[in-house]
């Protein structure tokens, strides 16, 4: 069963000198219900506005993605909204943890939007990533590697089907890195969400039986990208 | 979801707890200000023209009719001058009088009023329907042939004057020791708590008032020096004012044709209500500007919640924008700030009940101290409901703004930069 399926996205924005520039064009994309993948490009190829125009973040100026099975371009913002907290988790490179919440409530924003606040899952989560002993820190007490470990937990939180990862490891050393791909891997397998992972690491990517390039996926990209390397 | 946006606000205050603390502070301020003016205003208006007065009018010398209520009623202002007894004498026995109670001012005790009346003040008289002035247990009406006095509970508490003391009073309404009159008066009772000015007199026979050393009498118009064991002509004795109840309101009428319109050696201060009600009318800008004052505080305290909130608006954008990819919709987040704004009033509202009670209790001591009319803290009023739901409605109306820009907040350019 197909989790995400992207046609004709077409995403542009307006220069301050009033031309339109188009920044994604993906004629076709999609993942299949548990399925894993590796999403590499360089700078600029888009990555960052693709996961947020399949998280909904983003509203695009045409095509369509579907999200296990709803179309969410048709959809008005509250609704992509909810989509978004019923069917998404979202880990970024810096985390974005609220460091207003200790771990356990970081975790609970989660679920908060979607299924509702399920304090007992929270804890099985952070359980599961190894933090029941820092339910309580607040994310300036945790390390990097714990605040990763935290944000895991978070984007599973409302049981998605789609996890997206926009350089998830992109701010730890290599050793913590590679823990929190795995971590993040198995921890998505366990709870059949599939995973949507970017990253220019070529190392982390090379652990994805499917690895896509979006500058070649992006029409956009690829006719502005260099010829190779880069993020 | 209410709970979770309540969990966003709970955590919000608690994470500006500074700014928090000085809003709520503010908003206490502004709310206990408006309650206290608003109910102050009503209770004094009630306690002045409605209140435990027990009386329907006063007889008085030709002048002012405010001044006469002033005087014997709240035992305030000077006495305009005195009446012949046998106005009294005629007054008590006209058919629309119910009671005629004499009163004579002229002394003090310590400052407090030193009245002469007779004791039909106790036996008669009810300040409030079916509530009479009662002499503490202990104590008695004094005789109106010995030199005897029943204080006031408010004065006894503020002399210390109990049963069996001695006291000689003073010449004059202001305390001077040294116009103390040679005369010693016995306390004879001390009357329980009534919350209405007779708290603040020490009342004396009428007989005594008039054989106090010093005293001259001007019944016939000229000067009459009472003499020991020897009865007084009615024809010199004479009052300040008679305190009188009315049988119905048409007795009210005609002595007030009688007396102020045909008359012209007397004043009726009637109905009592009226002529206060009249006072109130002529002050009433003072009430305005009070109450001008208090809106004003209450616009400020709306500012500072406006201003609080969207100082932290910046430094939340962030919060918001990780908030939205979380699923929280833009009206979630809206609702969440003003919720925030409104629950900073409530907590404002509740520190304004304790500025209230403050204000209320201040205001009662002075008011009593100088009136002898209580004001109740905890008196119902309306104003005690309306400025809370007021005040909360303002401080969720000052939370739109920041609302309105936390809503505007976009998502994707707030969490991290495009790669």
């Amino acid at each position: 069963m197909t989790v995400l399926d992207v046609h004709d996205l077409v995403k542009g924005y307006l220069s301050p000198e009033g031309e339109r520039s188009t920044v994604i064009d993906v004629p076709s994309f999609s993942m299949a219900a548990g399925e894993q993948v590796g999403l590499r490009g360089p700078s600029g190829s888009g990555k960052t506005t693709f996961l947020n125009l399949i998280a909904g973040i983003l509203q695009a100026d045409s095509g369509r993605i579907s999200i296990d099975g709803r179309e969410m371009t048709a959809l008005s913002e509250p609704n992509r909204d909810r989509l978004r907290a019923e069917k998404m988790g979202y880990v970024f490179q810096t985390f974005n943890l609220l460091h207003g919440y200790n771990a356990l409530e970081n975790v609970e924003l989660g679920m908060m939007f979607g299924p509702g606040i399920n304090t007992r899952y929270a804890r099985e989560l952070l359980d599961r990533v190894g933090l029941s002993h820092r339910m309580t820190y607040r994310p300036r007490q945790l390390s990097v590697g714990q605040q990763q470990r935290v944000a895991v937990a978070r984007a599973l939180a409302s049981k998605p089907k789609l996890v997206l990862a926009d350089e998830p490891t992109g701010n730890l050393d290599r050793r913590h890195a590679m823990e929190a791909l795995e971590l993040m891997r198995a921890v998505c397998r366990e709870h059949d969400a599939a995973l949507l992972l970017v990253s220019h690491d070529p190392q982390i990517l090379e652990h994805f039986a499917r690895c896509e390039d979006l500058s070649v996926l992006n029409r956009a990209a690829r006719d502005t990208a260099p010829a190779a390397g880069g993020r | 979801m209410v709970r979770g946006i309540m969990r966003l606000v709970l955590r919000s205050l608690r994470q500006h707890v500074l700014s928090t603390v000085v809003t709520l502070l503010s908003v206490g301020l502004a709310s206990g200000l408006v309650m206290a003016v608003f109910s102050i205003k009503e209770q004094t208006y009630q306690a002045f023209t409605g209140g435990p007065v027990g009386f329907d009018a006063v007889l008085g010398a030709r002048g002012s009719q405010l001044q006469l209520v002033l005087n014997t009623v709240f035992h305030l202002e000077t006495s305009p001058g005195n009446i012949p007894f046998s106005m009294y004498n005629a007054i008590a026995a006209d058919p629309g009088v119910e009671l005629a109670i004499p009163y004579a001012v002229g002394d003090n005790y310590e400052g407090y009023r030193v009245v002469g009346t007779s004791p039909e003040l106790f036996t008669k008289f009810e300040y409030s329907a079916g509530r009479k002035l009662t002499i503490a247990a202990g104590g008695r009406i004094f005789d109106p042939e010995e030199k005897g006095a029943v204080v006031g509970s408010f004065v006894a508490q503020k002399t210390g004057l109990k049963v069996g003391d001695h006291f000689e009073p003073r010449h004059g309404l202001t305390d001077d020791p040294e116009k103390a009159h040679d005369d010693e008066y016995t306390v004879t009772g001390i009357l329980e708590p009534s919350n209405s000015p007779s708290d603040r007199v020490v009342w004396i026979p009428l007989e005594g008032l008039y054989r106090m050393s010093g005293h001259v009498l001007r019944g016939t118009g000229r000067n009459y020096r009472p003499v020991a064991d020897s009865a007084i002509a009615l024809e010199h004795k004479e009052v300040s004012a008679v305190m009188l109840k009315l049988k119905d309101p048409t007795a009210g009428i005609y002595l007030d044709q009688a007396i102020n319109r045909t008359g012209k050696v007397a004043t009726l201060a009637w109905p009592i209500g009226r002529v206060m009600a009249d006072l109130f009318g002529k002050i009433g800008w003072m009430n305005n500007v009070l109450a001008m004052i208090a809106y004003l505080v209450v616009v400020v305290a709306a500012g500072s919640i406006l201003a609080s909130i969207y100082n932290t608006m910046n430094e939340r954008r962030r919060e918001f924008a990780i908030l939205r990819s979380l699923g929280a919709r833009r009206s979630t987040v809206f609702s969440a700030i003003v919720l925030e704004a409104a629950t900073i009033t409530a907590l404002g509202v509740v520190v304004g009940f304790l500025v209230y009670g403050v204000i209320i209790g201040t205001a009662a001591v002075i008011v009593r101290a100088q009136t002898g009319v209580v004001l109740d803290a905890f008196r119902f009023d309306w104003a005690l409901v309306f400025t809370p739901i007021g005040m909360i409605v303002i401080g969720a109306l000052a939370g739109l703004v920041p609302a309105f820009k936390a809503y505007r907040t976009d998502v994707a350019s707030n969490l991290t930069p495009l790669s």
